[in-house]
């Protein structure tokens, strides 16, 4: 590989092509349309045209590829869930991940931390030993462990955090992982588009054409495109795009924040996680430490970001980690997600014929990234719900049978 | 928005205010049909748009509406509910 790397100092030219194909028109119709290319959208694009034959593919994003929520996250990868359903499905993710970048040819920086998510109270140390039994009797390697253990792989910790909130243990998750985010949606994108997806930057979705229950076509700031499937993959613009098919769900959206310190020497191997303080740190492969808390406290649909969020998170940072007091935050930004009363996301199928949900991935999507392109692929060729999903469907709730996924995000809910 | 006109305490932090949602009429509970009460406790409007909202001024305990612009985050004006004074 790093012999590869010769070609672009010797060549005067760049000697590879542009990684995605510039297409100047739309074609009148396509098999299907997927709305949104972020990594959702383009894996499902990627998986429909590498395991089912599928590449009259058109994937329309108004703004630019991973430029939402997929380049908006903490790119944390973990399947240390609650729900049967949900760790079979994010176990199903995690092993999808960890062949991409051999896959793509391309490196995510995949990298294998652990996570620990910190209990302060008895009752959230209960509920780690619920998540742990869980994990493990689906396969998935989870423990809970004593606070020894979380000095041990965060010898800067204070164990009290500032004496009120002392941690008492931790679920330990050892395949906890992170990876670059933008490199997945670019990986997803170009395997795509290689085998003839047609990927349309600043292309809006201005309406979709259902008659008789039936999607038609959908209307586009570039033209009109004739197709009877539609895959909505938008994240925090999904309440947008059902508006336009007049279909209802329980979906609402809050902003999600996050922030970025200047790069400072590795000190951080594990990701931390504490529900009780709203605090999720990693430390990137560039140094920088990745920080995230809770949601934010109203609905908005904007990506502003505010002080609020910088000093509340900042204060309990520093109750965790008092040295990291002279470090000064470099970024701030935020993203919509679209949150559902348990959870869990809702996928698959919907009231409209051949208009498919891949939506409800409020603040743990980026994770589901895989399994999302390959349970969604095979729904739209199918017409009927991947075995994986069937308990993220639209239906659950006009049935009352919702998936209680108290173990999405870990914070803040 | 950072900060928020409580109708009983004037222009506050928004930091002291807690926010319930969209203003949504109940059906009756006797007499809705399982589909009429399943969309009113599950289903939102979540497309952006000028929405009336509860908001509470936690301190005081003052419950009230707020008309806001979802996309700008804006408040076009706050008031007590209509007979709540």
């Amino acid at each position: 590989m790093p012999w590869r790397l010769l070609r672009f100092a010797l060549n005067k030219k760049h000697p590879e092509p542009r990684m995605f194909t510039h297409h100047d028109k739309l074609k009148s119709s396509y098999d299907v349309v997927i709305i949104g290319a972020g990594g959702h959208g383009l894996a499902a694009a990627y998986y429909l045209a590498r395991d089912h034959g599928i590449t009259n593919v058109c994937v329309l994003e108004k703004g630019y590829i991973g430029g939402g929520n997929t380049g908006r996250n903490t790119t944390i990868i973990r399947s240390n869930y609650l729900t049967p359903e949900g760790v079979k499905f994010y176990d199903e993710s995690v092993k999808l991940w960890q062949d991409l970048s051999t896959e793509f040819d391309l490196n995510l920086f995949y990298a294998n931390r652990g996570h620990f998510t910190l209990a302060h109270t008895d009752s959230a140390l209960r509920t780690m030993r619920w998540r742990a039994e869980v994990n493990k009797h689906y396969g998935v390697n989870s423990e809970v462990v004593g606070p020894e253990a979380v000095k041990e792989a965060a010898p800067m910790i204070d164990l009290s955090c500032a004496g009120h909130a002392p941690i008492l243990g931790a679920l330990y998750h050892a395949p906890g992982s992170v990876a670059r985010h933008d490199a997945v949606a670019w990986g997803y994108g170009r395997g795509a588009d290689q085998r003839g997806v047609e990927i349309h930057q600043q292309t809006e979705v201005l309406g979709i054409d259902v008659q008789g229950g039936k999607v038609k076509g959908v209307k586009t700031s570039r033209g009109y495109i004739a197709t009877n499937k539609v895959l909505c993959a938008v994240a925090g613009s999904t309440p947008r795009i059902l508006k336009m098919v007049d279909v209802k769900t329980p979906l609402y959206i809050h902003p999600l924040q996050a922030m970025v310190s200047e790069p400072v020497k590795p000190w951080l191997d594990p990701i931390l996680v504490s529900g009780s303080l709203h605090v999720y740190i990693s430390q990137s492969a560039r140094g920088e430490l990745v920080m995230g808390a809770s949601l934010d406290p109203y609905e908005l649909h904007g990506t502003r970001s505010t002080l609020d969020f910088v000093e509340g998170l900042s204060t309990h940072m520093l109750e965790m980690f008092p040295f990291l007091s002279n470090v000064k935050v470099m970024r701030q930004w935020a993203g919509m997600a679209d949150m559902t009363p348990d959870f869990a996301p809702i996928m698959g199928k919907t009231p409209v014929e051949g208009f498919y949900l891949d939506s409800g991935w409020g603040t743990w999507g980026f994770k589901a990234t895989p399994v999302c392109g390959k349970t969604m692929s095979h729904t739209l060729v199918n017409d009927t719900p991947h075995p994986l999903i069937t308990g993220f469907s639209l239906e659950r709730f006009r049935n009352f049978a919702l998936t209680g996924e108290k173990g999405a995000a870990s914070v803040g809910h | 928005m950072k900060i928020l006109t409580c109708p009983l305490n004037g222009p506050r932090p928004v930091s002291e205010f807690f926010y319930w949602g969209e203003v949504r009429p109940m059906p009756e509970p006797t007499t809705a049909s399982d589909d009429e009460w399943a969309d009113y406790v599950f289903n939102r409007n979540g497309a952006p748009g000028v929405k009336r909202e509860w908001w509470c001024h936690t301190p005081s305990n003052t419950w009230f509406i707020a008309e806001r612009d979802t996309e700008k985050d804006v408040v076009l004006k706050t008031y007590f509910y209509p007979g709540e004074e």
